[in-house]
């Protein structure tokens, strides 16, 4: 394991740490259990029922066509955490790779990714993500693409980072002296002596990604019709305000207590593992 | 009465206590070796008469600090800093921090005797450069106006050195003060400070965990191992006639000319961490003279026909 | 003198640095023209102050960095030009036990992990239900309790890690060991239980050791060569460990040490001056600033290391008697 068990034992004994983590594994749980928990097919148009008032039949109401909004706010958290995750997962694997790459072999490739990565990184997000989507068009996969990207040089930076501090270490020396070869540096004992802020950073950037999904989605660049997402929730429900404020209110809580839940999440693991000042280093 | 005197100090920080009734005192003048190996509790005792424990959560709870006429472990704070640089001043271990980066050496010596001894800027100057000189500084009047990092290591612990010495303290608290140093700077580093400490009559206590230094520079040891104090004594006669296990053993550890191959013996076993020190004579688990009574029964510091020990044994002579 | 088992000739290494992004490159030659030979089954002590190569040449002596000239023999294989393949060969025949035994092991590792890791390196791993005998032999030999072998290397002692350091060297069986301080971080106590494990892998193995340290009565007691550097240049050798140094830095050297007894008590020289910066040495003798016998000739030319009549070898214009 990376991250010790002593270490989440730590945070769940910690008031914050124990409440993120209940309120994520709730968020988790119902994202997974969509198809059983929600009332409704988040499909499913009654124009009847448009801009229904929060209330028994619809516990949160229904939007302009008449979908059951509790039910797409339960579908819309498969798509942004399935967004966030995988999005960081890939910008983190490859970040990893870069970044360990560019730090251990250093040369002319490390002063490209430095150059690259420095570069990129005097962009927001918000700004590659948009870039990206304008060339590979709007949708589901080309969001994720686009997020994975803005996020690589946080990760490489990070791990280059990490593999730069560690690489002067006596103990990778003595492996060399041992006979061991690149791969068996890296792998055996830079990269798993890394790992733990990256994933840690990981967990943290999950939360932004969630917003910048969110934000896509708004614009309508995100995941396309019907497939439920709280951005695009929002964003159809600016235009019914002031009729149903609540169509715009309660996916906006769904991001706000989502990405809240994370980031105190992730702080906690920080203070478990007592790695804020390596996290800094990146 | 002695300048310095530490009667039965036993300091806490939280739940541990690192040191354990410490005794010993240092007359006016006098050059006095505190060495211990780590976790002895030979920098806490420097904190400890320097009054700093409490930047490191620690205090004594109960014996005694007496500094000539004052009480120090009753000090208010404010008297304190009145005391520290003028009358007891503190050599540290590592010169870089003990230096303002940003700030000329010169002036922070000038600084010192201008708050401490009132002295106008060109007197503190012509001060300043004046103990330069006396501490080998070459070209003394071109240093006082260079910045730390234009200097060498041992260069800038001499300005160390002179910020210590410049308000004529009766007592300078030198904390591993060579440790960083290379070999032939650390030589010449206390040579000076013997030097310097002689001339100006003032009271030396030397931390050091290096034997060496010790029979070279003092005219008394404290022997600390494991928070207590081991042994006291004239450096002449801990060196010759060493009474504690211990004390002999630490001196058997030196590699000395003309000793045979094989001949130099470690001390078997592992110096104990404050956490878990062992019960009794906190040496026996180390010690090869070690008795059922050593395990039990924590020795007390008793006195010898010179010096004193803290040894169930030391009551017969070697 | 037996036979030597390693061989330095000429051998330099120099390091360059740029001072900021557009700087201009300064070079530093932390090792320079080092010729000397190891004596298989004696100790080769090195001292020194910092900045004086040392550690540079124990990491030129294994390869572990590669030399800008000059070559290295071990055992009659040029080491220089060996390919990857060979190279790993041999060094299962060459070690190193490392100054700070703090970060010298992984802290992910358990220490049955540690000392099984050169095995899995050199292929040599051996069955599952052997290994924890494996990690007994080499803990029983360094003095360790068998029960560390599940421990992490945080929990053990400066003095607890440096027996591992030693045994994770050993476990290959090694005929050369470079000891680079390998006690400068420890307690005395403990440095001298160190000194005698090595005095008894030295008589028990046969084994020959490269032995860097600053300290130069500890090199005097444990060692049967001793060599004297000096911004990156060997200044003396001297070929018995109680030979009277004759070049002045190496009696400086000496003057500095303190014997733990106060009726031998030295008046320390000054000298005057300080170690120049290794990336601008004077032409001359790098010594010639800081020393008492300096002469013109001094600072002009630099001395050659040659073979003293007294035995040994030594560079200096004016050697002492």
């Amino acid at each position: 394991m990376t991250i010790p068990s002593s270490a989440l034992g730590r945070l769940l004994r910690t008031p914050r740490g124990l409440g993120a983590a209940i309120v994520l594994a709730i968020i988790v749980l119902a994202a997974i259990l969509a198809p059983v928990i929600a009332p409704y097919d988040y499909a499913a148009q009654n124009l009847r029922n448009a801009n229904m008032d929060p209330g028994a039949l619809h516990w949160l109401g229904t939007d302009e066509f008449g979908r059951d909004l509790f039910s797409r706010i339960i579908y819309g958290a498969r798509t942004s955490l399935a967004v966030g995750v995988t999005s960081i997962s890939i910008s983190m694997v490859c970040g990893m790779a870069l970044g360990a790459a560019a730090g251990y072999f250093g040369g002319a490739f490390d002063r490209v990714v430095t150059m690259v990565v420095d570069l990129s990184w005097s962009f927001p997000e918000i700004l590659l993500a948009l870039i990206l989507i304008a060339i590979l068009g709007p949708g589901l996969a080309s969001t994720m693409i686009a997020i994975s990207i803005a996020y690589l040089a946080q990760f490489t930076r990070l791990t280059r980072a990490q593999v730069m501090a560690l690489k002067s270490e006596t103990y990778v020396e003595a492996t060399i002296s041992l006979g061991a070869g690149s791969g068996h540096v890296l792998f055996r004992h830079l990269l798993p002596n890394a790992v733990t802020p990256v994933i840690v950073a990981g967990m943290l950037a999950t939360g932004d990604a969630i917003i910048l999904e969110a934000t896509l989605g708004f614009f309508g660049l995100g995941a396309q019709p019907p497939t439920p997402s709280w951005g695009a929730m929002m964003s159809s429900g600016t235009a019914q305000i002031f009729i149903a404020p609540w169509i715009i209110i309660f996916p906006g809580l769904a991001i706000a207590i989502t990405v809240i839940a994370i980031n105190l999440f992730g702080d906690a693991l920080i203070d478990a593992l007592d790695i804020r000042q390596r996290l800094r280093e990146g | 009465m002695a300048l310095l005197d530490l009667s039965d100090v036993t300091v806490s920080i939280g739940v541990l206590t690192p040191l354990d009734r410490i005794a010993f005192s240092i007359e006016a003048g006098e050059i006095v070796g505190v060495v211990g190996e780590s976790g002895s509790g030979k920098s806490l005792t420097a904190m400890a008469v320097m009054g700093l424990l409490p930047l490191i959560g620690g205090r004594i709870t109960s014996g005694a600090v007496r500094f000539a006429d004052v009480e120090l472990n009753r000090l208010p704070e404010r008297d304190y800093r009145a005391l520290r640089g003028r009358r007891i001043a503190l050599i540290s271990q590592n010169p870089m921090t003990s230096l303002d980066p940003i700030r000329r050496v010169g002036e922070q010596i000038d600084q010192v005797s201008m708050m401490h001894l009132g002295l106008g800027a060109e007197r503190a100057r012509l001060r300043s450069v004046d103990m330069m000189r006396q501490l080998r500084i070459p070209e003394a009047d071109v240093v006082h106006g260079n910045y730390p990092h234009q200097l060498s290591g041992g260069m800038k612990q001499r300005i160390v050195i002179a910020m210590a010495l410049a308000a004529d303290p009766e007592l300078i608290v030198a904390d591993e003060p060579t440790t960083a140093l290379d070999v032939t700077i650390q030589a010449q580093i206390i040579q000076i400070m013997v030097e310097m400490a002689r001339r100006k009559n003032v009271a030396l206590m030397l931390i050091t965990h290096d034997m060496g230094v010790v029979a070279q520079a003092c005219d008394r040891v404290v022997v600390l191992y494991a928070g207590r104090v081991a042994e006291t004594g004239s450096v002449e006669r801990i060196f010759a006639a060493p009474r504690h296990p211990y004390t002999k053993s630490l001196i058997g550890c030196i590699p000395v000319e003309g000793l045979p191959p094989g001949g130099l013996k470690g001390i078997d076993g592992v110096v104990p961490g404050v956490a878990n020190y062992p019960t009794g004579c906190r040496f026996h688990p180390r010690c090869s003279l070690a008795q059922d009574r050593c395990k039990i029964e924590a020795p007390l510091l008793r006195a010898l026909e010179e010096g004193a020990a803290a040894c169930h044994l030391a009551g017969d002579p070697p | 003198m037996s036979a030597p088992l390693v061989s330095m000739r000429g051998l330099g290494r120099t390091f360059v640095s740029r001072k900021g992004l557009f700087g201009a490159h300064r070079s530093m030659r932390a090792v320079d023209d080092v010729t000397l030979d190891i004596p298989a089954g004696k100790v080769t002590g090195v001292v020194g102050e910092s900045g004086c190569g040392k550690s540079t040449l124990a990491r030129l002596a294994l390869r572990l960095i590669e030399a800008s000239s000059g070559s290295v023999t071990f055992d009659g294989t040029d080491i220089g030009s060996l390919e990857p393949a060979a190279m790993r060969q041999i060094r299962r025949r060459m070690q190193m036990v490392f100054q700070d035994p703090y970060s010298s092991l992984d802290p992910r590792y358990s220490i049955a992990d540690c000392l099984l890791e050169p095995f899995a390196i050199q292929g040599l791993m051996p069955p599952a239900r052997q290994r924890a005998a494996q990690v007994d032999d080499l803990l029983d030999m360094v003095g360790l309790a068998r029960s560390v072998a599940s421990s992490f290397p945080h929990q053990l002692s400066g003095g607890q890690k440096q027996r591992v350091g030693i045994a994770r060297a050993l476990a290959l069986k090694p005929q050369f060991l470079v000891l680079d301080e390998p006690t400068a971080s420890l307690d005395v106590s403990i440095q001298a239980q160190i000194i005698e494990l090595l005095e008894r892998f030295r008589d028990d193995f046969g084994l020959t050791y490269l032995f860097i340290s600053h300290d130069l009565g500890l090199v005097r007691y444990f060692c049967d060569q001793i060599v004297v550097m000096y911004l990156g240049r060997i200044v003396e050798v001297m070929d018995r460990p109680d030979a009277t140094p004759r070049h002045p830095y190496s009696r400086a050297l000496l003057n500095s040490t303190f014997a733990p007894d106060p009726a031998k008590r030295r008046v320390v020289t000054p000298m005057a001056g300080e170690i120049p910066s290794p990336f601008a040495l004077p032409p001359g003798c790098a010594f010639a600033a800081r020393c008492p016998q300096a002469s013109a000739l001094c600072k002009a030319e630099r001395p050659t290391l040659a073979e003293s009549t007294a035995g040994g070898r030594i560079a200096c214009h004016h050697p002492q008697d």
